[in-house]
């Protein structure tokens, strides 16, 4: 992106990349250098929970719904519609939930995230900030990428929830399935490592997000319009990281965990 | 004292942008040294640079012998604490408030109470002309004020180098006089290297100790005030001048039919943007009365004197003029011609630019032999 200079195509987004990949490590050395800086962390934490815990409610509810409908009607079409509940539940925990937690976090604090990290960076405190012998990364991105991690957490267990719930409403009350059925297949077919997988995903994408946003964030396009760019392209790159990753872990956890019913 | 800075064959480039290269320089300890240049040379950049912010593509900077350059982080924040900045714009925090940005560097590099803290805080801001003040926040106040601000901050630490990235720049005449004097007195207390980085032509011609220009992709020249003020340089005479007339450009600079036409204009009575000729040693600015002596001059005078007979004519006869007749004999220097203390005018000799521009490159000061001398600069013809 701003390596105007590659003359292999491709480069450019090669050395792009490793730097973001470098930011990722130098973000992991610095959860573990002291001091930490709680109060930037619980600021961070309840400044992101702030701007997303609304729309995050307000998505899952139809999200919740959207599924177990599509669910109930494709099951009871195949005479199943005793394991809609399990369907619905499962694909909730492990894809709904994670996923709509993920696109917020990035959406609503990620670009803030990005917004503020790039204002900073051409406002040249980031530099200041160096030069008085303060690493930014251990002062101002590590307690933002943690707080984004912890929200991502606890949005995906609040998801969870209100996408079970609503399914549950769905289909007991507009498709005429019966509380008990549902209920039982629920058990019959979810297991613990399901939430576990679940909580895992919001996990690594809160992580994501807040990196991808750093990253953006320290090094904008040059120019007025370049803070803009960069958190324009910092959801966008999110986005796209957040789809394939979701890929890889699912392809690992359905090879790993084995099915409840073999 | 101030820590000493040896910068050799610094060359920085983005991608294939070079910015300039093969930067020789020495800030000699406890001295005051301007570097001048056309916007956009890369002067901050260069400032950059110093401190690890942008990494050279070669050559190294030393500050009390560790390579900037090329250190581990560890090292490069511990160099970084002797370093005080003043970014262009100031560089506050948006987030805090002039107090807790000036006490910022002190909560977390130092183990002072919030009372020492207070102490320490209000003495800064009220040394910038700022007290009153501590409660606003960067956005809320003129950029004047934001660029002092910001060098409260960079005292706060008793810094042994002292970076000023266009310290005038946003300031009237008046308040850039303000903040020349509060160089020079901070100089004459603390002993710290300071390099100001500036196109106001005031602030050079009576601030520092030694002038730097930067030009097209190269250090001009570096060397005592003396040698550049009384240089005939094009560039240098262009600049000091602040003419159309000359070398430097709109967009940096010029080819050969542009300058054609201009000089014809002039010719034909057009004025040029100049004034008056402004070149020729003034008086240098001294600390506030009642502060030290700066220890920094006293070394330099040493350090001159010493070479002396390597500086151009007119540079040798202004520095022999800024001496004390006590001084002079002590060094055993002959009486000057002109007369002790007055204005010397400048120099309008015919050597050719490639010689005048390489004296200040030759051994400047003792330890700067091995050094590689600055190169001349070489009359450009059209072209990129
Ligand atoms: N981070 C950067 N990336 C690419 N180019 C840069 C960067 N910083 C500065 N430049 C370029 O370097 C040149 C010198 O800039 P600068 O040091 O700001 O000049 P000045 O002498 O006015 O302070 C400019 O042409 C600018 O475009
Ligand atoms: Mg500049």
């Amino acid at each position: 992106m701003s390596a105007r200079t590659a003359t292999v195509p491709g480069m450019g987004m090669l050395r792009e990349t490793g730097k973001l990949f470098a930011l990722g490590l130098d973000i992991g050395r610095g959860i573990f250098q002291r001091p930490f800086q709680l109060r930037e962390f619980i600021q961070q934490a309840w400044f992101i929970a702030s701007v997303t815990i609304l729309p995050t409610a307000l998505v899952a509810i139809p999200f919740g719904a959207i599924i177990s409908l599509q669910f109930g009607s494709l099951a009871s079409q195949l005479g199943a519609e005793s394991y809609t509940g399990a369907g619905s539940v499962l694909a909730t925990v492990q894809q709904a939930a994670p996923l709509v937690t993920a696109l917020l976090v990035a959406g609503a604090g990620g670009s803030a995230i990005c917004a503020d990290i790039g204002a900073r960076t051409i406002r040249e405190e980031i530099d200041a900030m160096e030069v008085l012998g303060v690493s930014a990364v251990q002062r101002l991105i590590v307690p933002r990428v943690l707080a984004c991690m912890l929200v991502a957490v606890l949005l995906n267990g609040m998801v969870s929830v209100i996408g079970v719930l609503g399914g549950y409403f769905f289909n007991v009350v507009l498709q005429d399935g019966t509380p008990g059925a549902y209920l039982a297949s629920f058990s019959a077919l979810a297991q613990l490592p399901d939430l576990w997988v679940g909580e895992l995903k919001a996990l690594i994408f809160g992580f994501l997000a807040a990196v991808v946003a750093a990253y953006r964030g320290l090094h904008p396009p040059p120019g007025p319009k370049g803070v803009g760019d960069a958190v324009n392209q910092s959801v966008v790159i999110t986005f796209l990281l957040l789809f394939v990753v979701n890929v890889v872990i699912t392809l690992i956890y359905l090879q790993l965990v084995p099915p409840k019913l073999g | 004292m101030g820590a000493e800075v040896v910068i050799e064959g610094l060359t920085k480039s983005f991608g294939k942008q070079a910015i300039w290269r093969d930067v020789t320089l020495n800030l000699p300890p406890g001295e005051v040294s301007v570097m001048l240049g056309p916007s956009g040379t890369g002067k901050s950049v260069f400032l950059k640079s110093m401190i690890g912010l942008l990494k050279p593509d070669k050559g190294k900077c030393e500050i009390n012998g560790v390579d900037i350059a090329r250190c581990s982080e560890r090292k490069l924040y511990e160099t970084r604490k002797l370093f005080g900045v003043l970014f262009q714009d100031g560089a506050l925090f948006g987030s805090m408030n002039l107090y807790d940005n000036v006490a910022f560097p002190l909560r977390e590099h130092t183990k002072k109470s919030e009372t020492e803290i207070r102490n320490i805080v209000l003495e800064k801001l009220e040394l910038t002309g700022l007290s009153g003040a501590e409660d606003k926040l960067p956005g809320e106040i003129s950029g004047g004020m934001r660029k002092r601000a910001g060098l409260a901050r960079a005292l706060v630490l008793d810094p042994e180098i002292i970076l000023c990235d266009e310290p005038d720049s946003g300031l009237d005449p008046v308040r850039t006089a303000y903040i020349s004097q509060l160089l020079v007195d901070l100089n004459a207390q603390i002993d710290a290297t300071i390099l100001i980085v500036t196109h106001n032509i005031n602030l050079a011609r009576t601030v520092p100790d030694n002038i730097g220009m930067l030009f097209r992709k190269e250090l001009v020249m570096f060397g005592p005030r003396e040698v550049l003020l009384t240089s005939d340089e094009p560039v240098v005479e262009q600049f000091l001048n602040g003419r159309r007339l000359g070398p430097i450009g709109m967009s940096e600079e010029k080819d050969s039919a542009q300058m054609a036409l201009e000089q014809e204009q002039a010719d034909a009575g057009h004025h040029d943007g100049s004034t008056e000729d402004v070149r020729g040693i003034v008086p240098q600015l001294q600390p506030t009365p009642g502060l030290p002596e700066r220890q920094g001059a006293i070394r330099r005078k040493d350090r001159v004197v010493q070479v002396l007979h390597t500086l151009p004519e007119p540079a040798r006869e202004g520095i022999i003029a800024s001496l004390t007749p006590e001084e002079r004999r002590h060094y055993g220097i002959p009486e000057p011609a002109v007369t002790a203390g007055g204005r010397t005018p400048a120099h309008r000799g015919n050597l050719p630019a490639g010689e005048v521009a390489d004296l200040p490159g030759s051994p400047a000061w003792p330890g700067a032999e091995q050094s590689a001398p600055t190169r001349p600069l070489r009359p450009r013809r059209g072209g990129a």
